[in-house]
């Protein structure tokens, strides 16, 4: 059946994001998605800033701000809130890479063990791009950021987030990409539906951090998935692994690596070994994807 | 119906009576028995709330914010670490203006570890914009959380109901419980203003420039200036229901009183005792109890105190590089008077050493005798 894209806009298109901002893009997809029976909790995170000042907020759903290591916790306790005077309404926790890999990974796993039923989304970013790229454990080995500089990147290897969440067993996970917007709208609907902790990981590419062509936005988050840095999937209770979006060929990692300033710093080595850890990092997830 | 209770379940009780909706908790030595209780009555159906059970106190705070930003009755309780673990929450709360009610259990802070009691954990937190009560006995304590409730929501500021670790949260008393009925006419259900409602989106807490943050902070001043006549007003209305009276602070034979003691929590209770003694020997001795710290009842301690010759002020709690916390407020409270007496401030039983009322018959002779204080601090009973 053909996936049909509500037309209707919750999200405005005033917002002080920069040009080329990914995370936009997710928020305007997944509220398409949702609808307007949501309310969203916002930790420490660029959409803390993108949403507008005081008294401007771009999304028209509810919005409460939190902490940074909060928003699980938080979100946890809005829908608690709601349920007990018998709403039922999507709660959801929208976050950065910083707040769910780092300082808040604690309350994501928190919310995620009791199966507190929110909806829990990352848009990532892959570093602390609100307070101006820092590294977060969700930067890729070998980038640069203002605190991995060049002459000694990234020395670790990103955080795999989508496996610790998979260990919690809970009801929904998937990973989505603004390239791929029906993908993404799809697994949000689903999401939306489904009781209990669900967790979408949304790839957004960032010009500012990145240090790329504004306008190269989409097709970087799209060679992502091509090339299977960033494979589209979904699991149900972490254990059913599934592949939303098959890769036929995929493209070399060189691709996506040479438009961005963060990589620049890269030789040929660095490159193809960046090239061997996504292809097994390829292997490892066919190994659980259902047959 | 009277029954035995610890201070702890009578925090449990009180959150019960007030039918607080969602609870959200993470176990502390001494307050474990407060959130093993709730749970019950949360399994058996008694108390129709959701309970959260989190994985830290910052999250317990964050999840009640949450909740209550919603428009629902909020609970928790916890205790020194606890407490400071959930500091940055603290500040949250204040400024999302929920009026979550809280009780604190007061103990000592590590290193080195402690389990016994101490303000500096509710007194560290003086500044987030929480409003502070100690109590000094479990019916209180029950009291003091349904009042805390009826006052936080109508001004919307949190509320913080301490006691002392120990000394009221595993002592057992006679607590009379009221009846539900007579609670629910006291304390109607919680209706907030401006709420998370999909039907009428707002955000809340964004960026908020300097043009406008100053104000949102001069109105959280203003709410908590208002409270200090609300805790009256409350207490009175509570006398009317229940027959207790509770107020912002509490005297004792001060009326003919040359000096006063002036403490607060389970050191006051048990001063009062050491007034006794004191007066059969003539002297004429009375007592101020602060009960309610934040918003600091400053128009009325002044009132009492600058009729009087001399002021002991017994801290269990040090500001480090200052002095004893509540010693320091009530200096500041008398510092514009025209007759302010000599004020003493004393440090005594940090870390829960025992203070008898021995020992404030001691402190109160000792100290009489000195003219003017020698320093900002006199240590009962130091070691060293």
């Amino acid at each position: 059946m053909k996936l049909k894209i509500p037309e209707q806009e919750i999200m405005s298109c005033g917002n002080v994001a920069c040009q080329g901002c990914g995370a936009t893009l997710a928020m305007r997809y997944a509220l398409k998605a949702l609808g307007k029976n949501t309310v969203l909790t916002i930790p420490a995170c660029c959409w803390t800033v993108i949403d507008g000042p005081f008294p401007h907020s771009t999304v028209n759903v509810p919005l409460f701000h939190t902490a940074f290591s909060a928003a699980a916790a938080t979100a946890s306790g809005i829908k608690a809130g709601f349920e007990i005077l018998g709403k039922d309404t999507n709660v959801v926790a929208w976050t950065g890479d910083g707040a769910t890999y780092d300082i808040g990974l604690g309350t994501v796993s928190g919310a995620a063990e009791r199966n507190d039923d929110i909806l829990y989304v990352c848009y990532d970013n892959e570093a602390y791009m609100n307070t101006g790229n820092q590294r977060s454990s969700s930067t890729p080995l070998k980038a640069w950021t203002t605190t991995t500089p060049v002459n000694r990147p990234k020395e670790s290897h990103k955080k795999d987030i989508i496996s610790i969440m998979a260990a919690h067993r809970i009801p929904y996970i998937a990973t989505a990409s603004i390239a791929y917007p029906e993908d993404m709208i799809k697994k949000f609907k689903k999401a939306k539906d489904i009781k209990g902790m669900r967790f979408i990981l949304v790839f957004c590419p960032c010009p500012t951090g990145w240090k790329y062509a504004p306008q190269l936005t989409v097709k970087l988050a799209r060679l992502a998935v091509q090339s299977n840095l960033f494979p589209l999937l979904e699991i149900e209770n972490g254990t059913k692994w599934k592949l939303t979006k098959k890769i036929a060929h995929p493209k070399p990692i060189a691709e996506y690596l040479k438009p961005q300033g963060r990589f620049k710093h890269l030789n040929k080595k660095d490159t193809a070994e960046i090239q061997q850890i996504i292809e097994a990092d390829w292997n490892l997830l066919l190994k659980k994807i259902e047959k | 119906m009277r029954k035995v209770l610890t201070g702890n379940h009578a925090l449990s009780y009180g959150a019960k009576l007030s039918r607080a909706q969602v609870i959200s908790a993470y176990p502390i030595t001494p307050q474990t028995e407060v959130v093993e209780l709730l749970s019950q009555m949360c399994a058996s159906g008694e108390l129709k709330a959701k309970f959260i059970k989190v994985e830290s106190e910052h999250s317990a705070m964050a999840s009640l914010i949450g909740a209550s930003a919603v428009g629902v009755r909020t609970f928790t309780a916890t205790s020194s670490q606890g407490l400071a673990l959930m500091h940055e929450m603290l500040h949250w709360a204040a400024g999302a203006r929920t009026p979550v009610v809280m009780g604190n259990i007061n103990r000592a802070f590590a290193p080195p570890w402690s389990v016994w009691t101490e303000q500096n954990d509710s007194l560290s937190q003086r500044d987030t914009g929480w409003m502070q009560l100690y109590a000094q006995n479990n019916q209180e304590v029950l009291d003091s959380v349904i009042q805390a409730y009826k006052v936080a929501e109508s001004l919307d500021l949190p509320a913080m109901v301490v006691l002392a670790a120990f000394v009221l949260s595993h002592t057992s008393e006679t607590v009379d419980i009221p009846a539900q009925e007579k609670v629910d006419e006291f304390l109607p259900t919680y209706k907030r203003e401006y709420k998370l409602d999909p039907d009428e989106p707002h955000a809340f807490g964004g960026l908020t420039k300097p043009d406008n943050y100053f104000e949102l902070r001069y109105k959280i001043q203003k709410a908590m200036e208002k409270a200090l006549n609300k805790w009256e007003e409350v207490g009175e209305e509570f006398e009317a229901f229940f027959g207790r009276k509770y107020g912002l602070v509490e005297t004792y034979k001060v009326s003919d009183a040359k000096n006063l003691i002036v403490s607060s929590a389970t050191i006051a209770s048990t001063a009062r005792n050491a007034v006794d003694s004191l007066r059969e020997k003539g002297k004429k001795v009375g007592l101020l109890r602060i009960r309610v710290f934040r918003p600091f009842p400053a128009e009325m301690i002044r009132r009492i105190l600058s009729s009087v010759d001399k002021v002991i002020v017994i801290d269990r709690n040090i500001g480090f590089g200052s002095s004893g916390i509540f010693c320091q407020e009530v200096k500041a409270a008398m510092y514009n008077e025209k007759n302010t007496p000599p004020i003493f401030g004393v440090i005594a039983g940090l870390g829960g050493r025992d203070v008898t009322s021995k020992n404030i018959i001691e402190i109160y002779e000792d100290v009489i005798k000195m003219e003017e204080p020698e320093s900002d601090i006199i240590w009962k009973d130091l070691k060293i």
